[in-house]
């Protein structure tokens, strides 16, 4: 079975949107032979998604910005629990990183004297996000492909091939990242055009496949998002870190169905757009937490005039942290004053002349129009929470983006956790997969190069490639195998179940009986999950690749659960009905998620169709101590309501 | 308006050679021809091979023939049909197809790694840019694109005519060229460089005898052909016979940076 086709690279980057393909032109240039690997064709990651802008302290708008704002701007949004060496350097290199993709031809709105214009957006205390109009991911995306481009260009000019240093594999699924002596060793992928095994065997690899928005039913996900990388990190050994923090989005499109989860940009809300429930009132004035109340105006009036004189008023609490807000519009619709198809009022009609709203936000214009035969120069968009982002992640080192445990894994990007803490302020991903894109490239370059002097590269031996291949082609005799559990399962139905279960027990207000009940359905999907069986042939078979993709979404929903269940507070992301308040004995507490039966996994038949047992262990560790410099960027009144007891004493010494 | 029984015929099959399948499936208020394509895998043909991501007109992966015409199945609303009316889904026909909807478009990767990249000014190092906005608001139109490639699989150059494809970059990656000209900093000129020459001699823009097909079908409304293709064909007439003309806009460039 082992007649696969291998190839030797020196690092293998798993994923090709802004992380994944910053990192591969960092690795490249630093000499290393990089293959990118992503699912869908080269150009069209999910990144391309993303519109508000780019989080980088520029100050091309007001100059009062720098790194410590940011830095604590974005502290704030994540309620401390942040791995605050991660948000110092995001602070720090985001501007360079922009500012080098002009250096690539990336063409970024200007201000009045020609430099990169910068909005406000929801907790940066100044215009911050450098933009194109409200398509600022597909800029980034393009931006970085054609700069790959132009690396193989440079390439081909030398060896006369384009692909010999740089080259992406698309259509391509990584099921399995491999090792020899408890490191790195490549990767065990396939074609998904063909169907076609591969190992790419590499002393680097970099996980930077995005999120998992894929395992709710309400989502901003695409396809794509279903955990793949948190997974290959899970089966290679690195712990998760914070699962229980998952952003919902508080404005996704609610109308028509077929469009529910929909994003409906933050820069509606950053460029005026206002919040009203069904009685026309501006309710979000009744939901600034104790915590930002002496950010936020107090009145409409004072709100409004901050568009245009900063300095004198406070913003408007439209644009609180993405966490408030959602809260806040679940809270209206569950409270009967929600919108006729169950959402709220997100209004820019009544703000903005209609060619404004027309130039400013274009796809957003375009996307109304186009799919809800809404004109939102001229009505209310009807807008909810939809599953967007998740703060959780594999636990890395700060500075080298090096997965914790296993030697040679990096990440970066959305599937790396820590950055955000419990919530993410918009427009710190892009400039996160910029800055830590660049940064895992940079040492897993450097990794391979080590290997490399060493000569001590490993061959993946043939029975984990067998044992790779046995996974993946399950799907195909799920009649043969264990004919006395049940028929054999759809994947389409196991996935619209998994989803409805996350959605409905472990959405955006979570109870404990709820969780509990979700993790007995996880582990029944898990039973049935193992007789998901498909028709036809390995070309191109959709059905084929979600029943693989569910092994990964049941992995990460339990990691989710499990953690939830576990943090009795509520924080960012994560909001317990049962335990409603932000506890600060919680905050010095990050919770680990890892495989509870490695052994098994690693033969590809853990002993898992054990309901109870479930596949993950959880542990509680404790976070490293806030650098003192970092902490007296706040004043005490503001850490006091943070800082666990133990933290504050720990600050006067 | 409720749900109601849609006829469709999709074709399914491979390189080897396919047909249209006839199916009976349910519509529901609001829904794209891609809610249909998705509903069919679930209930009906699991392995039915189709390119999707976003679902909101954002990547451009989910281009295929609607009834004849290039679309993106994501966009297209199944209100804009009659319920009568049996709805026919077919593959783009300018690439080859791997299986049912999926082709290879391989072809414009190719393309793209034939237009030189942007060349940065030797003089300015990042963060010292400075572009006016009406300077970047025309290279910014052709950044819109999603690369659906709906413009390349219309263009009547290469739609029928398969013995073209060397020689002609598609409307796609000719606006790239345009695009990369327009940029008031690339300084592909000053390495000798002349991009709307190129247009003209490397790219083939001489076949393109604009007829408007591609701004057509561009679902991010992009008037390639008015703003990109004519102006460029302008500027290889104006340089290649005016030297002139190339001179002036290299001064103009030069005394802005200075300022």
């Amino acid at each position: 079975m082992s007649v696969v086709d291998r190839q030797e690279w020196d690092v293998v980057v798993v994923g090709a949107g802004g992380a994944g393909l910053r990192a591969a032109i960092e690795a490249r240039e630093r000499g290393a032979r990089t293959a990118v690997i992503c699912k869908s064709l080269f150009g069209k990651a999910h990144t391309v998604m993303a519109e508000g802008g780019i989080a980088a302290s520029m100050g091309n708008v007001n100059s009062g910005d720098n790194w410590q704002v940011h830095f604590r701007d974005t502290m704030r949004g994540g309620k401390f629990l942040n791995q605050w060496r991660m948000a110092e350097l995001h602070a720090q290199e985001a501007p360079q990183r922009v500012w080098e993709l002009e250096t690539w031809g990336a063409l970024f709105d200007r201000t009045k004297d020609g430099r990169i214009s910068q909005r406000n957006f929801g907790g940066h205390e100044y215009p911050r996000l450098a933009h194109v109009g409200d398509r600022t991911g597909l800029e980034l995306i393009r931006t970085l492909q054609q700069k790959i481009v132009s690396l193989q260009q440079e390439d081909f000019r030398e060896t006369g091939d384009h692909e010999s240093r740089l080259k992406v594999f698309q259509e391509c699924t990584v099921t399995r990242v491999l090792k020899e002596d408890r490191v790195v060793s490549g990767v065990f992928g396939y074609e998904r055009e063909s169907g076609r095994f591969f190992v790419l065997q590499a002393p680097s690899v970099v996980i930077a496949t995005g999120g998992i928005g894929k395992s709710f039913k309400v989502t901003s996900n695409s396809w794509e998002y279903t955990g793949d990388g948190h997974a290959l990190a899970l089966l290679a050994g690195a712990p998760l870190l914070n699962m229980e923090f998952v952003q919902f989005h508080p404005t996704g499109m609610v109308w028509p169905p077929s469009v529910k989860g929909i994003l409906v940009t933050e820069s509606v809300r950053g460029d005026g757009g206002v919040l009203r429930n069904s009685e026309g009132k501006r309710f979000m004035f009744d939901y600034v937490p104790d915590v930002f109340k002496e950010k936020y105006a107090e009145s409409e009036e004072e709100g409004d005039r901050w568009y245009d004189d900063p300095d004198h008023n406070r913003r408007p609490p439209e644009l609180l942290p993405r966490d408030e807000v959602a809260r806040a519009i679940n809270a209206e619709v569950k409270e009967g004053r929600g919108s006729p198809h169950g959402g709220v009022f997100l209004d820019v009609s009544t703000r903005m002349p209609a060619d404004v709203i027309r130039r400013r936000l274009p796809s957003m214009y375009h996307q109304f129009k186009e799919l809800a035969d809404v004109d939102i120069t001229a009505e209310a968009m009807e807008v909810g929470p939809t599953c967007h982002y998740v703060m959780g992640g594999i636990a890395v080192d700060s500075d080298t983006a090096a997965a914790r445990g296993v030697p040679g894994l990096f990440a970066a990007g959305e599937v790396a956790g820590g950055m955000h803490g419990s919530n993410r302020l918009g427009g710190n991903s892009l400039s996160d997969l910029l800055v830590f894109g660049r940064r895992a490239g940079r040492y897993a370059a450097e990794h391979a190069a080590g290997r490399a002097d060493g000569g001590r590269r490993a061959r993946v031996d043939d029975a984990q490639v067998d044992a790779a291949a046995a996974e993946a082609l399950r799907p195909f005799s799920a009649e043969a195998h264990e004919p006395a559990d049940g028929p054999p399962e759809n994947p389409y139905t196991l996935h619209q179940e998994l989803q409805q279960t996350m959605n409905d027990l472990v959405g955006i207000i979570r109870r404990e009986a709820e969780m509990k009940q979700a993790l007995e359905k996880l582990a029944e999907l898990r039973v049935r999950a193992r007789r998901a069986g498909v028709e036809g042939h390995r070309q191109f078979n959709p059905g084929w690749h979600l029943a693989l993709d569910l092994r990964n979404m049941l992995l990460v929903s339990e990691c989710v659960a499990r953690a939830a269940l576990e943090r009795t507070e509520s924080r960012g992301g994560h909001t317990r009905e049962d335990h409603p308040s932000m506890d600060r004995r919680w905050r010095p507490a990050h919770l680990i998620c890892s495989l509870a039966d490695p052994a098994g996994e690693a033969a590809g038949d853990p002993a898992t169709t054990d309901p109870e047992r479930g596949r993950i262990a959880l542990e509680r560790q404790a976070t490293e101590p806030i650098r003192p410099d970092l902490l007296a960027l706040f004043d005490k009144e503001e850490l006091v309501k943070y800082l666990a007891d133990e933290e504050l004493e720990g600050r006067s010494e | 308006m409720s749900g109601y029984e849609a006829r469709f015929r999709v074709w399914r099959g491979d390189v080897e050679g396919g047909g249209l399948q006839d199916f009976t499936v349910e519509v529901n208020e609001g829904e794209v021809v891609l809610d249909i394509v998705h509903r069919l895998q679930a209930t009906q043909a699991p392995d039915l091979a189709v390119r999707w991501n976003c679902k909101a007109g954002k990547c451009g992966s989910c281009s295929a023939e609607i009834n004849g015409r290039p679309r993106l199945l994501c966009m297209t609303r199944m209100s804009v049909f009659t319920r009568e009316e049996t709805i026919t889904v077919t593959p783009l026909r300018a690439f080859p197809v791997i299986r049912d909807l999926v082709t290879d478009v391989g072809f414009n990767y190719t393309k793209a790694r034939e237009v030189p990249a942007f060349v940065p000014p030797a003089d300015l190092g990042p963060g010292e840019y400075r572009m006016m906005q009406e300077d970047v608001d025309r290279s910014q139109e052709f950044r819109k694109c999603i690369e659906c490639f709906l413009c390349q699989d219309t263009c009547h150059v290469v739609r029928d005519h398969e013995e073209n494809k060397p020689a002609f970059a598609g409307p796609r990656f000719l606006m790239r060229v345009a695009e990369l000209d327009m940029h008031p900093l690339d300084a592909a000129g000053d390495t000798g460089l002349d991009r709307s020459r190129t247009a003209q001699d490397e790219h083939g823009l001489g076949y393109c005898n604009i007829t408007k097909c591609c701004t057509e079908v561009c679902p991010e409304g992009i008037r390639i052909t008015d703003n990109a293709l004519i102006p460029l064909k302008e500027r290889a007439v104006d340089r290649k016979y005016d030297p002139l003309v190339w001179l002036g806009s290299k001064i103009g460039r030069r005394s802005r940076d200075g300022s």
